[in-house]
């Protein structure tokens, strides 16, 4: 075999915002391209050194130790509460949450409407996989119509267990509210529109046009007992039907962002 | 030397006002003073009191079970008050709102028609001011002087206007006074 | 400064301001409510923070959040709204974060009522959210008392970095007695090294209550604890009346003490040699005092809005050395003096006991009194 002295280009590298360590993600697990997206948007962005996140409770308990931003840890469901008190204080940096659904949907309910109905700049980055990843597996405000989890052995049912909460639908209603879309990271097309749209939620705060949100549909392939790629095309079939993807708030003044 | 005034009546009827007024010139004098009021859903149309405590040194309760002295505004208030008035203290009665006469024979008794005196004045809303002018006239709390120094002092400038008014309603209260026992 | 006839809700907001609050979050509740109204109007026309946040659970979460950042940040709440807000209270002392909360104490348990009560004592003193813990509690008795321990709350807060409480009952929100603010303080402009700010490119800071691996934590209440023996050595915080000779002593905090003191004063015309503890630091409490008093005087009573909160923490110092009698009044009801009198005359005149519980004989007291 001959080597070739050919011109070289790098075409992927991690981001310098975030830490050089392995994360404890399953793997499969889309938060690590979550985290990435986030991470790329802050440096493009030059917000780096400008950044505080919240972390919540979930499986992304631990995002503080991934990204070189200054970072708090809040208390479950209490991130957008916690957040508010920052960016009021500091109004000048850029403020993000990063929280699951359990932790955002359902005992951060209360939080997350009080943040949206108030506008306050910041920007959620909102991870749907359908359960309680972190403790096991357990029912979500997300998990789907007959989807089996620990605490529902015998399948979601409506009648008993209630509904899936349509998270981006709700909040969209608030006028508060500037910009909420829904997003997937279960292939490279929705990767990269996710992208696009957390660039988004950031200039909206970074412009001071109200909340912004992004929610994305993620994969659990642990908890779902699935492999990586039957976890992707588990999305696709099952969650897109419930949580289809789409631009559920842009207000007026976001409409004019020209990014 | 300690004071301990219950002014009672229905809302409205300017109880906490003249309570204030009291507080505000006994603190003017330089005496310690509390006004602490019956707060919360009662005083929604309802009966409303406060408390006021002047005294020469740091104040105690700012409760009291037996006052030295109580305006009662109305016949529930009498009713509730007429019994717990200190022996030798002083118990002011609007007339106009009462149908009964007072039974204590061992505290100093004031009965005036202050709706009435108030009304003949032209002025409805000073009922609180005609009782409490009966009330110094009648007590060693303070003196009229001082209550009308402390109108002056802290009645917010918007009310300033109504200065003359109040002080009419004082000094017409303070020409009654008390029955001889 | 003049003094002005002042309500103590609307006295610890003011002299809050003045302390250089930068940031307030609060839910109404009576009746606590005058405090973040009067914040409402004055914080913004100063450029400061005011929120009226969702719940209770939101506005200690946003203070946890402000208190990252190194300000002086509070919330005030009343009895059922300082119960939603112990979980965040536990966040904020595990992340060593300074904050100061007023809770206006009303009747309770559970919606209960809005009268003045001192029933949170042992749920604000001795612990409320989990894990180890303390809190700094300071109970005034007056408007100005309340004044003058808001702005010393702060600087406890910051130099302990602490949660620091101010615990009053509803009458000491509702009550109107004349006080001296102290002028307007500027705004601290120095940000404590911990807190977070954005890195600027230098070393990332964060802030978390959370050590998963059990040795760390066990570090950490060990600071907390050490740091708490520092604040028991040095913020210790009373008032005695009549101890020089008493026989007898009182002991009760906020509006308890001070209407033990209209009962004192008329035990002493009556010739009975009865003094009054009042202790205004809760935690840590004023235990040398007590011990010094357990060693001289014929015995106790302690008299409290509640069924007997501190009453034990009391009896841990006296530790049966001398009777120790309670009485108190629950639910909203406010004792009258003469009450307080009759149980004073009742312990001065014996016999006396260290034997059984005194809030068994006080129960079978009350049994009377409630018909």
């Amino acid at each position: 075999m001959v080597m070739m002295d050919v011109p070289t280009k790098v075409v992927y590298e991690r981001p310098a915002v975030l830490d050089p360590r392995v994360t404890h993600y399953c793997p499969g697990c889309t938060h690590g391209v979550a985290h990435r997206l986030v991470g790329e948007v802050l440096e493009e962005m030059g917000e780096v050194g400008n950044t505080i996140g919240v972390a919540s409770v979930g499986c992304s308990v631990f995002a503080y130790n991934y990204f070189n931003v200054d970072f708090v840890e809040a208390a479950h469901g209490r991130a957008p509460a916690m957040a508010t008190g920052i960016k009021r204080l500091l109004p000048e940096r850029t403020v993000f949450t990063y929280q699951g659904d359990g932790d955002l949907a359902s005992i951060g309910m209360g939080e997350i409407v009080g943040a949206a109905s108030r506008g306050e700049l910041l920007t959620v980055i909102f991870i749907n996989n359908t359960n309680y990843g972190m403790t096991g597996g357990q029912m979500a405000p997300t998990t789907l119509p007959g989807q089996v989890t620990t605490s529902s052995p015998t399948g979601r049912d409506v009648t008993r267990q209630g509904h899936p909460i349509q998270t981006s639908e709700l909040l969209a209603t608030l006028e508060g509210a500037a910009y909420v879309v829904r997003r997937s990271l279960h292939n490279v097309r929705e990767v990269r529109r996710a992208k696009k749209a957390i660039r988004t939620a950031f200039e909206v705060q970074k412009k001071g046009l109200g909340f912004s949100l992004v929610e994305l549909l993620s994969t659990c392939p642990t908890n779902w007992g699935l492999s990586a790629a039957e976890a992707r095309e588990w999305v696709e079939e099952r969650m897109l039907p419930y949580f289809p993807l789409g631009d559920y708030k842009i207000s007026p003044a976001v409409a004019e962002l020209d990014l | 030397m300690q004071q301990e005034v219950i002014i009672a009546g229905f809302g409205g009827q300017g109880v906490l006002f003249a309570g204030q007024l009291l507080a505000y010139a006994g603190m003017d004098a330089g005496k310690a003073v509390t006004w602490i009021p019956s707060y919360g859903p009662e005083m929604r149309g309802g009966t409303a009191n406060c408390t006021v405590v002047i005294s020469d040194e740091e104040i105690g309760s700012p409760f009291v079970m037996n006052p030295t002295a109580v305006m009662a505004m109305n016949l529930p208030s009498l009713d509730k008050y007429e019994q717990l008035v200190k022996p030798g203290g002083t118990l002011v009665v609007n007339a106009s709102m009462v149908n009964r006469a007072v039974e204590r024979d061992d505290i100093t008794v004031v009965s005036l028609p202050a709706n009435d005196i108030a009304e003949a004045l032209g002025n409805k809303r000073a009922v609180n001011m005609v009782m409490l002018g009966a009330l110094l006239a009648n007590s060693d709390i303070l003196s009229l002087e001082a209550i009308e120094d402390a109108l002056a002092n802290h009645l917010p400038e918007r009310h300033q206007h109504l200065l003359p008014a109040n002080k009419a309603a004082l000094e017409k209260g303070a020409g009654y006074k008390a029955v001889p026992a | 400064m003049a003094k002005e006839l002042i309500k103590g809700n609307t006295a610890v907001a003011e002299a809050a301001l003045r302390a250089g609050l930068e940031a307030y979050f609060g839910y109404p509740i009576t009746p606590q409510t005058e405090l973040l109204e009067h914040l409402s109007l004055r914080m913004p026309e100063l450029g400061r923070v005011f929120v009226q946040a969702e719940s209770e659970l939101g506005a200690i979460n946003m203070v946890y959040g402000a208190a990252c950042t190194g300000k002086r940040v509070m919330t005030s709440s009343s009895s059922p709204g300082v119960s939603l807000m112990m979980e965040g209270l536990s966040y904020i002392a595990g992340t060593e974060l300074p904050a100061v909360f007023v809770d206006v104490v009303r009747g309770g348990p559970g919606l209960g009522n809005i009268a003045p009560a001192q029933g949170d004592y042992i749920q604000i003193v001795h612990g409320g959210g989990h894990g180890d813990y303390r809190v700094l509690v300071l109970a005034p008795a007056s408007v100005q008392e309340a004044v003058d321990l808001t702005g010393l709350a702060f600087d406890l807060a910051e130099k302990y970095r602490s949660l620091v409480c101010i615990m009053m009952d509803g009458s000491l929100g509702q009550m109107m007695e004349p006080a001296e603010i102290p002028p307007m303080q500027p705004l601290k402009t120095e940000i404590p090294d911990w807190a977070v700010r954005g890195t600027d490119g230098g070393e990332k800071r964060f802030l978390t209550s959370i050590n998963l691996d059990p040795p760390d934590q066990e570090r950490l209440n060990y600071r907390l604890m050490t740091r708490w023996q520092e604040i028991e050595a040095n913020e210790v915080r009373y008032k005695g009346y009549y101890l020089d000779d008493a026989e007898f002593v009182v002991v009760g905090f906020g509006t308890a003490g001070r209407v033990s003191l209209s009962a004192v004063r008329a035990t002493r015309d009556k010739g009975i040699k009865v003094g009054l503890l009042r202790p205004i630091t809760l935690a840590p409490f004023p235990n040398a005092i007590l011990n010094e008093l357990a060693e001289k005087v014929e015995g106790f009573l302690v008299v409290e809005m509640n069924a007997g909160q501190m009453l034990e923490d009391v009896r841990l110092v006296v530790r049966g050395r001398k009777p120790v009698e309670f009485f108190g009044r629950m639910g909203g009801v406010v004792p009258f003096p003469d009450e307080v009198l009759t149980e004073i005359e009742r312990l001065t005149a014996g016999p006396l006991t260290t034997e059984g519980h005194p809030r068994d004989r006080w129960l079978a007291r009350m049994a009377e009194v409630l018909g």
